[in-house]
């Protein structure tokens, strides 16, 4: 099947990135096929609260990168992610819809993503899903996260470049400034620039990147250009294509880009550590000796956490 | 958490909820959107105007579960077995269910002709799961 995606069966494309959601051994043996072939494809991650606009500047950014590929390489992967609800477990993805709206369809492969139970604006599955579209070639990938209240820092920790889309008359500086936006955002777009407040929002960003400036020595610095756009008719989003160029341009030069991507491969194993481990402890405290030491924890002749060391003793030395 | 609609193997349905053709408004398909989520689906949602060409490319890269259109026009007869048959000729094995207020004589037509449920404005949330359910190819 991963043949098939690679010769460009969007159908073959379409299962492997629902083996990946489900995750599993299929998961696995999908992302030990995938990774080889990886490591390729820029990631740019869009975030921003709900309604700012990042889906519609999302397919617009898509076809615009669309427009300039190869014509030997399939095009820009979109994965959107959005909400499933906490109680039912069922999502309404209507990322989709505003992107097709504006989107080249031959040269663009959308994905839309429920979070199933994640938190932090994505969905478990989304580094997954970047190793898969990128194996396939796509290149570059474009991340929607969750809309929400604040920006979402996740993401950060996912895609090479960073886009942080807010609307005029969405804050205040010093309340962007709470919200961790300052160390997370490689470009601010303020979108629904055609609405009054535009350049109120601009000059707020502006002035809190300069109080937050503070270049160290010997360390790349990169200050965040902020765009103006308006997304539903497709103003200053050229602009933007080319600024999220310069910025891979820049990580590249700098070798902050080989930094990123080994905090990300860092990140994603100590995940799967902590995952691992955690299934090994959950085995072992449903044994007899498990089962044992929760007894002497009831009479108070142990700490849990003593417990929970004497369980893993073996792996602890 | 229920798993109403959770598939057989206890991952969520992912069907395309799309209205075909120029006219209507999509207050009927958001109704049957949250329905649908709160019976645990993953709806993608498309909404209006949508063609056979748009619907077929978002089944293929969502892989979508099931198809559900919205149908509140006199085209129902034409437009719900084009896209079947374009479900078919793109190699898809992906069920098309039919909502709206359709004749009973039409249902038995559309039925005929490959549609894979007819669902109408009275049907309860148990009876749209159980309808995608027992049509989509385990
Ligand atoms: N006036 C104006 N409206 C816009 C602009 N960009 C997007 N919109 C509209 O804003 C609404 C929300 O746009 P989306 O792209 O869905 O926003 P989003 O951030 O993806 O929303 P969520 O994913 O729900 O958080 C839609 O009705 C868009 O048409 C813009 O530049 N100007
Ligand atoms: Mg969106």
């Amino acid at each position: 099947m991963f043949e098939r995606a690679v010769a460009g069966e969007r159908r073959a494309l379409g299962r492997l990135l629902t083996l990946v959601e489900r995750g599993g051994p299929a998961g696995d043996e999908l992302a030990e096929i995938a990774h080889p072939r990886a490591g390729h494809c820029h990631v740019v991650g869009l975030t921003g609260a709900p309604g700012a606009g990042k889906s519609t500047i999302t397919g617009r950014l898509a076809a615009a990168a669309s427009a300039a590929r190869a014509d030997d390489t399939p095009g820009v992967g979109v994965v959107a992610i959005d909400p499933s609800s906490p109680i039912t477990g069922g999502a309404i993805l209507g990322d989709r819809i505003r992107m097709d709206e504006v989107i080249d369809r031959e040269g663009t492969f959308v994905r839309s993503m429920a979070t199933r139970g994640s938190s932090g604006g994505l969905a478990l599955a989304v580094p997954g899903a970047i190793r898969v579209l990128d194996a396939v070639a796509y290149d570059p990938v474009i991340i929607e996260t969750v809309g929400v209240g604040q920006v979402e820092v996740d993401i950060a920790g996912t895609a090479d470049t960073t886009v942080v889309v807010v609307t005029p008359g969405w804050g205040d500086a010093v309340q962007a400034n709470k919200a961790g936006l300052l160390e997370v955002a490689d470009i601010f777009v303020v979108n629904k620039a055609e609405r009054p407040g535009a350049s109120d929002a601009r000059r707020d960003l502006e002035l809190m990147l300069d109080l937050g400036a503070h270049p160290v020595e010997g360390v790349p610095h990169w200050r965040a250009p902020i765009l103006m756009t308006t997304a539903t008719d497709g103003t200053g989003i050229d602009e933007l294509w080319n600024e999220v160029g310069k910025h891979r341009t820049w990580l590249q030069e700098t070798g902050e880009l080989e930094n990123r991507r080994q905090s990300r491969d860092r990140f994603e194993m100590l995940g799967r550590v902590d995952e691992l481990l955690g299934a090994v402890g959950r085995a072992r405290a449903e044994s007899d000796h498990g089962v044992r030491l929760l007894g002497e924890v009831k009479e108070r002749s142990m700490s849990p956490a003593a417990a929970a060391s004497e369980l893993l003793n073996d792996l602890l030395q | 958490m229920t798993d109403a609609a959770a598939a057989t193997d206890g991952e969520p349905l992912r069907v395309i909820l799309a209205k075909l053709g120029l006219d209507g408004h999509d207050r009927g398909l958001k109704v049957v959107a949250r329905m649908l989520r709160d019976a645990g689906v993953e709806v993608i949602y498309l909404g209006l105007r949508q063609t056979a060409a748009t619907i077929i490319n978002a089944a293929e890269q969502e892989d979508a579960d099931a198809i559900g259109l919205s149908m509140h026009n006199a085209g129902h007869l034409t437009l719900a077995p084009r896209m079947v048959n374009a479900v078919k000729e793109a190699g898809l094995d992906i069920p098309v269910i039919v909502g709206g207020i359709i004749p009973d004589e039409d249902i038995t037509e559309l039925l005929d002709k490959g549609v894979a449920a007819v669902l109408g404005p009275g049907a309860s949330t148990d009876e749209v799961i159980a309808a995608i359910r027992d049509s989509v190819p385990s």
